[in-house]
């Protein structure tokens, strides 16, 4: 798919992270106005160490208050059950009819491990970190099978025979991973998108990997248009490698937007040093990680917009996953100035013209991993 | 003498499950997992002022004959998942999920539920159920063994424990998760060290609208009762007879003392099913309808191979009960609770067919037991406030034959005359679970 311009559609997303915050109201407001902003999706980030409600709770709770938006909690996968964690965010996919995605994280710290205390976290943090995306990487595979697990047209109703499933249609995975097995089926009949959207913060080598084989949205914490690029073009790359299509994989630069100061108090122009490196709300677990750092965008919403325009213009990017330091302040700039912005000038969409996120994304509704291989359950 | 007040029935609707009873080939049955069936049979329980709605769960879709079970409703989502969007379409009517307490840890699951609990102000609950077999557990990284090297102490390793007593200390932790921030607002941290679970820490959530989210249990062996007695606000129990109700009902309040608890501060909700007609013979006739589409032809013959526990597909469904006896040892059912005694039940229905001349179908039909209420709407409302009035019960688990739409007829011509009655609420007085359960709030326990 293609812009008026013939250069690829540009993506929008946004955090919805606040600080602390435990009500649904203020969730459902600033996801309705990143609606009104059509923008493709929005984030929630969540770690069992962060302040704050289960996120994917949350925006199953801001699911039937909005209509077309993307709907993408972070849920971490390391102490957590697989089995469970594809049920749950299948079972957004079914509430929000094919709006849902799934930010996969890993859980580094021993603080998190002692709230389970069934595993510790590795004292050597490089090999652990390495060792904890590869089964995060298993996870997101068995994921994949377990929402393949039922064939789209399982369900049958058939009278005569008395069958309500054709069973033929229902596979068992049988995964074994390095930690964990599962054998399936899915309690959870296949989710509208076929799969829900996976989505991998990329910017750290061990993870880096896991997004170019599973992800269909990769982020990455880039300061400039030219590392962006080469980022891109190296998931790009290893997705190939994976036997994947690299055009299904989309690349979002992630920023950390600071509108506060208005136009006026702008650093001059995005082309000087306007980043720093600032905390990231909501992200990772456990503060100290160097991935839980992010460059920061600081100045106005009609700069930001030239900022987007240029590094989408020179194949940068696919778009921009924007975190607000101050959301409600934030997003409201970001929609009715920035986004604005792009509208008028054609780049973005001023309206959903589909109703799932992986159209809005431009994505395919998957092929069923299992339907090719015929019916043997 | 002291006149008791008139006790008033708690009413929840169940979400119809993945067993026979639930009829899915019937013209206005629609999708068991889309979101709007899950929305109107919330709004409608809600219109009818109904304390809460219930979805059950199974970890493993079930199998007959090594295969997956193919005569009955399969798939369902995910319990909690599902409430927290409903807490978008609904104000006052409590969510209840049931999440096994096997096959999850803790600190997740307390997190998940305060989180429901303030995502619905007030409205979250959570039926602890304990299947535990190895069959479900290969889906698990726990797997189906208590006792597994998978505790953080070798000292732990060796000491066991049954899914019962995992449950109850499960839920005693769950406990001082909730209690671990202060009234006030202010989190501490919190170490719970026991058989089953050593963590320690600091828990994200703040304490709940209702301090701990109201706690439900359904099982029927006397430590489940025990359990119960100790540890939940509310029983579900398939005891859906008067006198059995009753011998139930007793029992279990008997035990409350022990813990200092008395007998209001636990619920005793019956799963109950329901037939209404403008006549009793209508709904006699209807309810006869009912069974004969809830067992199908394959359904009989499968019903039967449960308690033979062999294949027995070469039967027909239309001839008589085999002659041969059960297998008490069969493992050729996954996924279910067996019934009791095989060879018994057995012996049973080959008699009953004798008897009455019933084919395999018919004596299945005939067996398997009525609806719990069948009449008019007038004498439904008596019969469920007698079972009320005389500790039977304290209220029902409704579960409708039809989705979504099988609530629609008790809640616009039953409920009525429940309150006409006085013996149901004409509005939600407060705005929690547990205000409509009439369960006091949590003491804080600092
Ligand atoms: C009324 C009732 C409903 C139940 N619902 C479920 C359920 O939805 N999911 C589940 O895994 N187990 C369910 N169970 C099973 C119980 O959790 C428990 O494993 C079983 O009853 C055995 O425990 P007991 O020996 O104490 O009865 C249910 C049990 C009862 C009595």
């Amino acid at each position: 798919m293609t812009a008026p311009h013939g250069r690829a559609l540009l993506h929008l997303a946004a955090a919805l992270d606040q600080q602390a915050a435990y009500d649904a109201a203020s969730h459902v407001e600033l996801a309705q106005l990143a609606e009104r902003g059509a923008l493709d999706f929005v984030t929630l980030g969540d770690s069992f160490a962060r302040p704050g409600l289960d996120g994917l709770g949350v925006l199953s709770r801001v699911a039937p208050a909005t209509g077309r938006i993307g709907l993408v909690p972070t849920v971490t996968v390391t102490h957590t059950e697989p089995f469970h964690v594809q049920a749950a965010v299948a079972t957004l996919d079914w509430v929000s009819r094919g709006r849902a995605g799934w930010r996969i994280d890993v859980s580094t710290t021993e603080r998190e491990a002692r709230l389970f205390g069934r595993r510790h976290a590795s004292p050597e943090p490089s090999a652990s970190l390495h060792a904890l995306w590869q089964e995060a990487g298993e996870v997101a595979d068995v994921a994949g099978r377990l929402w393949d697990s039922w064939q789209d047209d399982a369900e049958i109703r058939d009278e005569a025979t008395g069958r309500f499933i054709d069973r033929d249609k229902l596979h068992y995975v049988d995964f074994e991973g390095a930690t964990f097995s599962v054998k399936g089926p899915s309690i959870v009949p296949r989710p509208p998108q076929g799969h829900p959207v996976r989505v991998v913060d990329a910017t750290d080598g061990p993870a880096r990997r896991i997004a170019a084989r599973y992800a269909d949205v990769a982020l990455v914490r880039v300061t400039g248009p030219a590392q962006a690029r080469a980022l891109r073009d190296e998931l790009r790359h290893t997705a190939a490698e994976f036997g994947r299509s690299p055009d299904d994989l989309r690349v979002l630069v992630g920023l950390t937007v600071d509108l506060g100061d208005g136009e006026c108090a702008a650093e001059p122009g995005w082309r000087s040093p306007l980043f720093e490196r600032s905390r990231e709300l909501g992200g990772g677990g456990g503060g100290s990680r160097q991935s839980a750092q992010g460059p920061l965008y600081r100045g106005g919403p009609v700069d930001l917009a030239e900022l987007i325009a240029a590094w989408h213009g020179a194949d940068a990017a696919d778009g921009f996953h924007l975190t607000p330091v101050e959301p409600r302040r934030d997003l409201e700039r970001l929609v009715n100035g920035t986004v604005a912005l792009l509208q008028h000038r054609g780049l973005f969409r001023t309206f959903y013209p589909g109703s799932t996120l992986r159209e809005h994304l431009g994505l395919a509704r998957p092929a069923n991993q299992y339907a090719v291989a015929g019916g043997a359950s | 003498m002291t006149v008791r007040p008139r006790k008033e029935i708690h009413l929840a609707a169940h979400f119809p499950g993945v067993n026979n009873t639930t009829v899915w080939a019937d013209p206005r049955a629609k999708s068991q997992i889309e979101f709007a069936s899950f929305e109107h049979l919330a709004r409608t329980a809600e219109r009818g002022l109904f304390d809460f709605f219930f979805l059950a769960e199974g970890l493993r879709l079930r199998e007959h004959k090594g295969r997956i079970h193919d005569l009955d409703v399969v798939g369902r989502p995910e319990s909690l998942t599902v409430l927290s969007a409903l807490a978008a379409v609904t104000e006052r009517l409590g969510l209840a999920a049931t999440v096994n307490a096997t096959f999850n840890e803790p600190y997740e699951l307390a997190r998940r539920l305060a989180s429901l609990d303030h995502l619905s102000g007030g409205r979250a609950a959570w039926n602890v159920v304990t299947s535990s077999d190895a069959f479900t557990g290969e889906n698990f990284r726990r797997g189906g063994c208590l006792d597994r090297a998978d505790l953080p102490h070798s000292r732990l390793r060796s000491s066991g424990g049954t899914p019962i007593t995992r449950a109850a200390e499960f839920v005693a932790t769950a406990r001082e998760l909730w209690d671990s921030w202060t009234p006030e607002g202010l989190p501490r941290p919190f170490a719970h060290r026991g058989r089953h679970f050593d963590i320690a820490g600091e828990f994200t959530v703040p304490r709940s609208p209702q301090g701990h989210p109201v706690v439900i249990q359904a099982g029927d062996s006397p430590p489940g009762r025990e359990f119960a007695a100790s540890a939940a606000d509310v029983v579900f129990t398939r005891h859906g007879t008067l006198e059995e109700g009753r011998a139930f009902y007793a029992d279990v309040k008997g035990r409350l003392a022990t813990y200092g608890r008395a007998p209001e501060d636990l619920k005793i909700m019956p799963g109950v099913t329901f037939v209404l007609g403008d006549t009793v013979a209508e709904a006699q006739e209807r309810a006869a309808e009912i069974r004969r589409r809830q067992i199908s032809p394959q359904n009989a013959i499968l019903t039967l191979e449960q308690i033979w526990g062999v294949d027995l597909s070469s039967y027909d469904p239309d001839g008589p009960l085999p002659d041969i006896d059960p297998d008490p040892e069969s493992t050729m059912v996954q996924g279910r609770v067996r019934v009791g005694d095989p060879l018994a039940v057995a012996e049973k229905w080959r008699t009953l067919s004798r008897e009455k001349g019933l084919s395999i179908r018919q004596t299945v039909i005939e067996a398997s037991g009525r609806q719990s209420f069948i009449g008019t709407p007038d004498t439904v409302a008596a019969e469920l406030d007698e079972f009320v009035r005389t500790d039977a019960a304290d209220g029902f688990i409704l579960v409708p034959h039809l989705t979504p739409g099988g609530l629609d007829e008790f809640v616009d011509r039953v409920v009525p005359l429940l309150q006409e009655r006085g013996a149901f609420r004409t509005e939600y007085t407060g705005t929690t679970l547990r205000s409509h359960l009439g369960l006091a709030q949590p003491v804080w326990k600092g």
